[in-house]
């Protein structure tokens, strides 16, 4: 199971959409929970509906209509979305309201748009695209859920270009709430010295991310993607480095083929550990990436590091802000993802440069 | 790569019983769960029936096997007991023999704690163990509570499409099992009652204040309900020399792409969803014998669909029912309960009533069952489930021939 990646929408903390910049001007923040920088609607959305739209539907709508553009294909074989959270602003009020109003006078908006699978089906109804169309909500599994179904429709022959994306989004009130058990630092962390952190916690992200995969070979492509793995709650380091080496092995690689890994380091001491072990063991020749300083912590993460690593195979850069220690590259050729979400639900992607 | 998909293992619990056996019995006696809320304190508990399982969630987490005062939501127990169930009789014992994953499927997964718990989880001068469940709001959640007492470790994954999410979920282990990406798999779905529902479809307009009346000119609209239904489907060599229940030759996922709720009144979608779930069975629509249907009691779903059954059996629909009058609209689990109900029609060659139909929709050239009828040859069972985002499903299982 393998496709291209033919084009990629992102709305995300960093300044990913409208611009050739591949993160050289870094958008540090001197805050604990980094917000997407978001679009003028309008380019995408009539007014009158970008108004009742929460903000994660509206943000996602953004990115895949980019997506659309990026790759040329208009209207998509398949539709697949992983959203840990969904539309949590929508759920929010909702909630709020149900508890503030004791059950009465409440309108059906928000709990309509609250639901996880909102934004598949508004893509859907906005393109008026009756094909195959699914939801994945397993937390830090999520966006690799539908990337994995992306592969499988592609190989089943179901599809030539399917869109497959991740979004999830943070409010000020569900900072608060995961902040008492433990998700967030205490004290406030600048961008450029998460990885430095010697305490538990990290900082609160999101994003929405957007791929056209395709089975169509182009050298316009950014990266073909070659192989998914899950890792849940791994045993060991042993049992990840197994399963890492296996995965490889059924490509014909090695560790040292890998010109450069992107890691899924949050800066929490707790989870930082198996990440760390990699990059200093079985990938010590590689060159060693993270990104999670520049997105934030959020489940559907994988996301942001899909289109880096792309970004990095189709331009040949690491830029300077993703980059731990010294670049051991010449060229890129293979990259490695190994991400998870504050330790759980681990998972790999292997790329490789068309 | 397994080009057959069989089905080894089920297990349920909803108002109409906590397992298999019971939920027979249930249908042998036209015993409906529809009744009164008692588990949630609402202002819609005098008005607005609901099919609720009969049990405490102390008294789920014991059905479950799990430690005296053990606490969990309600999605994840009712999950881990029909879980449990379908594992049992598929006579699994030892989860590393085979690759074995879970994809289940929820709407609103821990919403019925989160939404207790809001307010304290808000207030930081509240504190206590409760503060253990912000993390059981994911949907995620309860998967991981099955996987973990399960102890499943390949794969994990759970599926969110509203009220098509179990029958997608059922679809996509399939897939995994073709692809040879997995040897069998636990799937299907579970939702609790929550207010966060009960009140989200209040404001819909499409509760009815009467036990519902799926196909019935006469209809009212939707009666909630909760429960769990999970399947076990194996490969060919996973389920070799194993008692199979049947096949699930087809399935067929399509998007009506009409409107956020409703579906469009010519049910495109839900005729796209049958259409692919034939062409992958390679089955005729008069190779079925029985439908499930989805069949809500909303006036929307059951015109909708009804349309698109007769112009996909070219008005010359089988036996069909819906049994939604029985469990309620169980939302993210109805797939997931709807193929127990469909294997089991196989099993036992039977078919349920749609009860409460009094008259039949005009609009419509069928009219469903309306008592329980045995000694039938059901070989082929059709399955939909629709959802809100358009979201459209169809599977079709089928007697192993001999």
């Amino acid at each position: 199971m393998e496709a291209y990646i033919k084009g990629i929408g992102i709305i995300s903390p960093q300044k990913t959409f409208d611009t050739p910049d591949f993160l050289s001007d870094v958008v540090e923040t001197a805050s604990n929970s980094l917000r997407c920088i978001e679009p003028s609607y309008k380019d995408f959305l009539n007014p009158t509906l970008a108004r009742r739209m929460g903000r994660i539907i509206k943000m996602s709508i953004a990115a895949s209509s980019i997506c659309f553009k990026d790759s040329g294909v208009p209207m998509p074989d398949a539709i697949m979305t992983g959203t840990a959270l969904g539309c949590l602003e929508d759920t929010e009020k909702f909630l709020f309201s149900i508890i503030d109003n004791d059950e009465q006078f409440l309108t059906p908006t928000s709990f309509v748009q609250s639901t996880h699978n909102t934004v598949s089906g508004q893509i859907a109804l906005q393109l008026k695209c009756m094909n195959y169309n699914f939801t994945y909500v397993h937390k830090g599994f999520s966006f690799e859920s539908a990337v994995l179904d992306g592969l499988m429709t592609i190989a089943e022959g179901n599809g030539n270009n399917v869109l497959v994306g991740g979004h999830d989004e943070m409010t000020d009130k569900y900072y608060r709430v995961c902040d008492r058990v433990g998700y967030w630092k205490q004290e406030t962390v600048s961008t450029m010295e998460l990885i430095n952190s010697k305490t538990s916690g990290s900082i609160a992200g999101e994003g929405a991310a957007f791929f056209m995969l395709s089975n169509h070979a182009s050298a316009e492509n950014y990266a073909k993607l070659r192989s998914l793995k899950f890792i849940y709650k791994p045993e060991s380091q042993q049992d990840v480095e197994n399963r890492i080496m296996e995965m490889l092995a059924e490509k014909g690689l090695k560790p040292e083929d890998m010109d450069a890994v992107v890691y899924g380091i949050n800066g929490d001491l707790r989870f930082d550990g198996v990440y760390n072990d990699l990059k200093d063991g079985m990938f010590k020749n590689s060159t060693a990436v993270y990104f999670k300083h520049l997105c934030g912590e959020y489940q559907t993460s994988g996301s942001f590091a899909l289109w880096l690593a792309s970004n990095m195979l189709k331009k040949q850069e690491v830029p300077a802000a993703v980059l731990i220690g010294e670049k051991k590259h010449t060229s890129l050729k293979n990259v490695l993802i190994y991400n998870g979400f504050m330790g759980d639900d681990q998972s790999a992607f292997l790329l490789s440069q068309c | 790569m397994s080009s057959k998909v069989y089905v080894t293992g089920i297990g349920i619990i909803s108002a109409i019983g906590n397992n298999v056996a019971e939920t027979l019995d249930s249908f042998n006696k036209m015993h409906s769960g529809v009744g009164t809320l008692e588990h949630i304190i609402s202002r819609h508990q005098a008005d607005t029936p609901v099919a609720e399982v009969k049990a405490s969630n102390a008294e789920l987490a014991v059905m479950a096997g799990f430690p005296k005062g053990h606490e969990d939501t309600r999605t994840a127990l009712l999950g881990t007991i029909a879980a449990k169930e379908a594992v049992k009789s598929a006579g699994i014992t030892d989860m590393k023999e085979f690759r074995t994953g879970i994809i289940s499927a929820t709407s609103v997964g821990g919403m019925g704690m989160t939404e207790n718990l809001w307010m304290q989880y808000l207030d930081t001068e509240q504190s206590g163990p409760w503060l253990k469940f912000i993390e059981s709001h994911e949907c995620g959640d309860s998967t991981e509570a099955i996987a973990d007492s399960l102890g499943i470790r390949d794969y994990l994954s759970t599926i969110s499409t509203a009220c098509s999410s179990s029958a997608n979920s059922i679809m996509f282990g399939a897939r995994m099992i073709k692809q040879g990406l997995l040897d069998r798999v636990v799937v299907g779905g579970v939702d609790s009652l929550s207010k966060f529902t009960i009140n989200g479809f209040s404001t819909l307009m499409i509760l009815s204040k009467e036990q519902c009346k799926p196909f019935d000119a006469n209809r009212k609209g939707l009666n909630l309900g909760e429960g769990a239904g999970f399947i076990v489907i194996e490969s060919e060599k996973a389920a070799k020399g194993k008692t199979i229940f049947c096949e699930l030759t087809g399935y067929g996922n399509a998007n009506d792409a009409y409107h956020q709720t409703a579906s469009s009144p010519d049910g495109a979608g839900a005729y796209l969803a049958m259409e692919k779930a034939f062409n992958i069975s390679g089955l005729k629509p008069a190779d079925i014998d029985y439908i499930n249907a989805h069949g809500t009691g909303t006036e929307i779903n059951d015109l909708s669909e009804g349309t698109a059954l007769d112009r996909m059996f070219d008005k010359k629909v089988p036996m069909i029912s819906s049994t939604k009058a029985f469990t309620g609209h169980t939302l993210g689990a109805c797939g997931g309960i709807e193929a127990v109900f469909s294997i089991l029609a196989i099993k036992n060659n039977m078919v349920y009533p749609n009860l409460n139909l009094v008259t039949p929709m005009p609009e419509l050239s069928f009219k469903p069952v309306t008592e329980l009828k045995k000694d039938q040859k059901i070989n082929n069972v059709l399955s939909n489930s629709f959802g809100f985002g358009g979201n459209t499903s169809a599977l079709i299982f089928s007697r192993v021939k001999e």
